[in-house]
């Protein structure tokens, strides 16, 4: 692979500080990223961790404070939106509303100068791909969010991008509705087979959806790398706790049980519960608790322990025998926790 | 603050109180209309003796200098809502998204003219008028209006720039539109019916102004200053009131056509 | 789907003119701005300068010609007890037509804002700015005609036998006058009418901001609905009635046409600058007359911004 569809060198961006006049605040913290081509690529992170700018810095929105944007090796330098070969698809669709979804969707192709008599078909096409065929002229006020949100779609792919920018498109979309275009898209995607750059503060989202992910926290990045790696390895305090719950034992408590004071994670669906005193086998780490607290989620059951050294953890189990009955019992109950060694993650505090 | 959930309804003394403000609105330009039509010419008896239209058959036959004035007040009427379109809309749209120094003071200069009473800008420009030493004519009149009109084409046209969604323009040069393209296609559409509402207002305003047109008019007449200098002649009273109902209506119906433009284009913006 | 991506257009004048603004932003915003600047700057606040510079200038006696000479002349004439006296009625009418207009616009805009529906709602709109638009003149004219000794009020006085009550209250001094059509009482009544729309605008627009959900915290916390206009609603919405306030004050404070139309010859502020200015020749003098509803207005603006005005508009 010679060149990435995008990447990122050591790019800042600044802004006014609104709370101090005259001062600058870093949205961008020196970032660098690749992202491969043909990827679907998450930016994941809290609102203001600057996973939005880079963003924009991608599409032309903002012009990097320095540092440097490439799209498929290129220098984009100060290139304005309209002559970069991205298209963006933004949170809430801003389709114009004056204009029927035909009209939308043409848009693009008309701006470029391809001739009418092709038009026609390329919008068509675009519209049986996001399954909205025939919709040519109706208007955005009569479609629903789930639909506009398609025709945004098809009025970015249809004009060929070499790499497409979501900026949390599913957010203002009910939950099932976003389950089911969380799907549509990742499919979407392969058949088209471009990159797929996504940003989201949602990480399940970015969990189902994504090749690789990036996590963002003020400004910098945490961790580049793929689900599993950031699920099962986080690399510091801060990815551990925005993926997945993240059960962080520190200094005296860590020693208790593993010997050494390095801070380290366990998710909580690694621990197993068992009856306090009960013998606990060679390579396992363990720690007595009482149940502090009971959920039942359904399909499992989230246990909040308070540890006897003080401190608590979080551990989830799934139901495949207990039911919403026994569940009320356990309160109270004294309990021995137990996991596998292997599975404690040493992470570094996040800067 | 709307309140329509479980057949909430307004209080009757409430809704007495606002129709009476309503009525007392329109009554005195019922009554003026009324007075257009009197066979009485020389008091305000009420009730009129009897009802004629000779007095529009003498306004429009035997009054040129009705017509000058009406025609007077037109074209500058037409020419100061020009210029204010264009300022107002350049200011409008400079203002609406960036923050940058000295907004709040050309927000306040912008709304100055207006805020200001008649007679202080009156006198403004015919101090500046009398020290440059130009000669008061048509264009002097014409500055005088263009100045107030300004704030009212503003008003407008920012409001429906706020209400634009700013992903719109965003979503436009992502597209390939450059910032051209973009204004032509996406934020004129957007702004065009706030545009046109701004202009009838600026053209009603001027329409009707007297005030400052007094200080900047020298010896022309616009139709108020002509309705003005009518008042204190008793001759032909109820050619003034037809003069009026002109005045009633032309400036009636711009104001009606600006209210349902800007509110048949308020709805039109989803995302 | 083949992905080939579409060339991009040739660079014309126009797509590099775009660009070049477009990296340019500070450039953008000053040349948007140049053209209404220079207006706004060079016409309106030079005219305003040489307004306040006029003010220190003075006539020659004879001639009438303007003596460009600095001096502090026409000011002290101000305080001379005529001028005083016109100051101080322009003012004090300025202020009785603001207050009085308050209770008449306030049940309207409550009404528009909470109770009209979207198409009651523009139909009130436009039956308020209607009267507003519809000539300012003829409106003022139409009082004259309403309030004459032989129109109307005196004809509906006579029928309900109330004559002797309407010329008694034409014979208070200060109020009345030969008849209701050439009194202060006539002004005063004008003023409030013409105003009115400025007035009840702003405060639908700031009664409309008023978030359903506090009108209902408040009933559901046990407030009768007069705590609640009280308490939440009229302090909520003040900004409103502030806002409107500076248009029926600032207004009546320069105006010439309804003293003139509708007055005894008590002259007020208005009719001082437009005979001076006019027929007496004395424009400095006229100039220093006019700065002083300006500083009044000043004043009135600043008390305005703090209580929060300026957002409401």
């Amino acid at each position: 692979m010679t060149e990435f569809a995008v990447e990122l060198r050591d790019v800042v961006k600044e802004f006014a500080d609104p709370g101090k006049a005259g001062e600058l605040v870093a949205a961008v913290n020196h970032v660098t990223l690749q992202i491969k081509d043909g990827e679907f690529f998450s930016l994941l992170g809290p609102s203001g961790c600057g996973k939005t700018t880079s963003l924009r810095m991608i599409a032309g929105f903002e012009l990097p404070t320095s540092g440097e944007v490439l799209i498929h090796g290129q220098s984009m330098g100060k290139t304005p939106p309209y002559q970069r070969p991205v298209n963006t698809v933004f949170q809430n669709y801003a389709l114009f509303p004056h204009m029927t979804i035909g009209e939308n969707v043409a848009f693009g192709l008309q701006m470029k100068g391809v001739p009418k008599a092709e038009i026609e078909p390329r919008v068509k096409e675009a519209l049986e791909m996001v399954r909205l065929p025939g919709y040519e002229k109706r208007k955005p006020r009569q479609l629903s969010g789930g639909q506009q949100q398609r025709v945004a779609l098809a009025r970015a792919l249809v004009n060929r991008p070499e790499v497409l920018l979501l900026d949390e498109p599913l957010g203002a979309l009910d939950l099932k509705l976003r389950k089911e275009m969380q799907l549509e898209l990742k499919t979407l995607q392969r058949e088209v087979g471009i990159t797929f750059i996504y940003v989201t503060h949602d990480q399940e989202e970015a969990l189902t959806m994504s090749d690789r992910i990036a996590v963002f926290n003020a400004g910098r990045i945490e961790q580049v790398g793929t689900p599993a790696d950031i699920y099962e390895y986080p690399a510091t305090e801060f990815v551990a706790g925005f993926v997945g719950v993240s059960n962080l034992i520190r200094g005296e408590a860590a020693r208790q049980i593993t010997g050494t004071a390095a801070d380290f994670t366990i998710r909580p669906e690694k621990i197993s519960l068992q009856e306090a005193g009960a013998p606990v086998a060679d390579g396992r780490c363990t720690i007595g608790g009482t149940i502090h607290d009971v959920v039942y989620l359904g399909a499992h059951t989230r246990y909040l322990i308070d540890l006897d050294g003080g401190g608590e953890l979080v551990v989830v189990q799934q139901n495949l025998e207990t039911t919403s009955m026994d569940v009320r019992a356990a309160r109270g109950r004294k309990v021995q926790l137990v996991w596998e060694r292997g599975h404690n993650r040493l992470v570094a505090r996040s800067g | 603050m709307r309140s329509k959930a479980f057949g909430e309804r307004a209080s009757w003394p409430l809704k007495t109180a606002a129709l009476g403000a309503l009525l007392f609105l329109h009554t005195p330009i019922v009554i003026i209309i009324l007075y257009a039509f009197t066979t009485d010419d020389r008091t305000f008896r009420f009730p009129p003796p009897g009802l004629t239209t000779q007095w529009f058959e003498t306004a429009i036959a035997s009054r040129p200098d009705f017509w000058a004035a009406l025609g007077l007040s037109l074209q500058v009427a037409v020419l100061a809502t020009l210029a204010a379109l264009v300022l107002g809309t350049l200011i409008a749209a400079a203002m609406y998204r960036t923050k940058f120094f000295g907004r709040e003071a050309i927000s306040l200069i912008v709304v100055l003219p207006i805020a200001l009473p008649g007679i202080v800008s009156g006198i403004a420009l015919r101090s500046a008028i009398g020290f440059m030493e130009i000669p008061f004519s048509f264009f002097t009149i014409i500055v005088g209006h263009a100045t107030f009109c300004i704030v009212v084409v503003y008003n407008n046209v920012i409001a429906r720039l706020r209400r634009t969604s700013p992903s719109l323009a965003e979503a436009s040069m992502d597209l390939g539109a450059t910032t051209f393209q973009t204004f032509r296609y996406i934020m004129l559409p957007s702004i065009a019916t706030a545009v046109l509402a701004g202009a009838l207002l600026a053209f009603a305003l001027s329409f009707d102004e007297i005030i400052v047109t007094t200080f900047t008019a020298g010896q022309q007449q616009t139709l108020p200053i002509w309705i003005f200098s009518q008042l204190s002649r008793p001759r032909q009273r109820p050619v003034t009131n037809v003069a009026a109902v002109f005045v009633i209506l032309l400036t009636a119906i711009p104001i009606i056509l600006a209210a349902r433009l800007t509110r048949r284009a308020g709805g039109d913006a989803p995302g | 789907m083949a992905a080939q991506t579409i060339p991009l257009p040739p660079p014309s004048l126009a797509r590099r003119l775009s660009t070049f603004f477009y990296r340019r932003p500070r450039l953008s915003l000053f040349a948007t701005l140049a053209l209404p600047l220079f207006w706004l700057v060079i016409v309106y606040l030079g005219a305003l300068l040489a307004l306040v510079i006029q003010s220190f200038y003075r006539v020659e006696g004879f001639t009438g010609q303007v003596v460009r000479e600095f001096t502090l002349g026409n000011y002290q004439q101000l305080l001379e007890p005529a001028n005083i006296d016109i100051i101080l009625r322009t003012s004090l009418m300025a202020a009785l037509v603001t207050l009085a207009a308050v209770p008449l616009a306030y049940p309207l805009a409550y009404y528009m804002a909470r109770y009209a529906s979207p198409r009651m709602k523009t139909i009130l709109y436009v039956a308020i700015l209607l009267p507003l638009w519809s000539s300012y003149l003829v409106r003022v004219y139409a009082w004259k005609l309403i309030l004459a000794r032989e129109g109307i009020i005196g004809w509906a006085a006579e029928q309900l036998g109330l004559s002797g009550v309407l010329d008694g209250f034409l014979a208070i001094p200060g109020i009345g006058g030969p008849s209701l059509a050439l009194s202060n009482f006539g002004v005063f009544i004008a003023f409030v009418y013409v105003w009115l729309p400025y007035l009840i605008l702003p405060i639908q627009a700031a009664l409309e901001r008023v978030p359903k959900s506090l009108l209902d915290a408040s009933s559901d916390l046990g407030a009768k609905p007069n705590t609640t206009f009280r308490t939440v609603i009229w302090p909520l919405a003040f900004p409103g009635v502030v806002a409107g306030s500076i248009f029926t004050f600032s207004l009546t404070l320069g105006d010439f046409v309804v003293p003139t139309v509708l007055g005894n010859s008590q002259f007020f502020i208005g009719q001082a600058v437009l005979t001076l200015q006019g027929t007496s020749g004395n424009l400095p003098l006229a100039a220093a007359l006019t700065v002083v509803p300006m500083m009044i207005m000043g004043l009135y603006l600043t008390a305005a911004k703090r209580l929060g005005a300026f957002d409401a508009l």
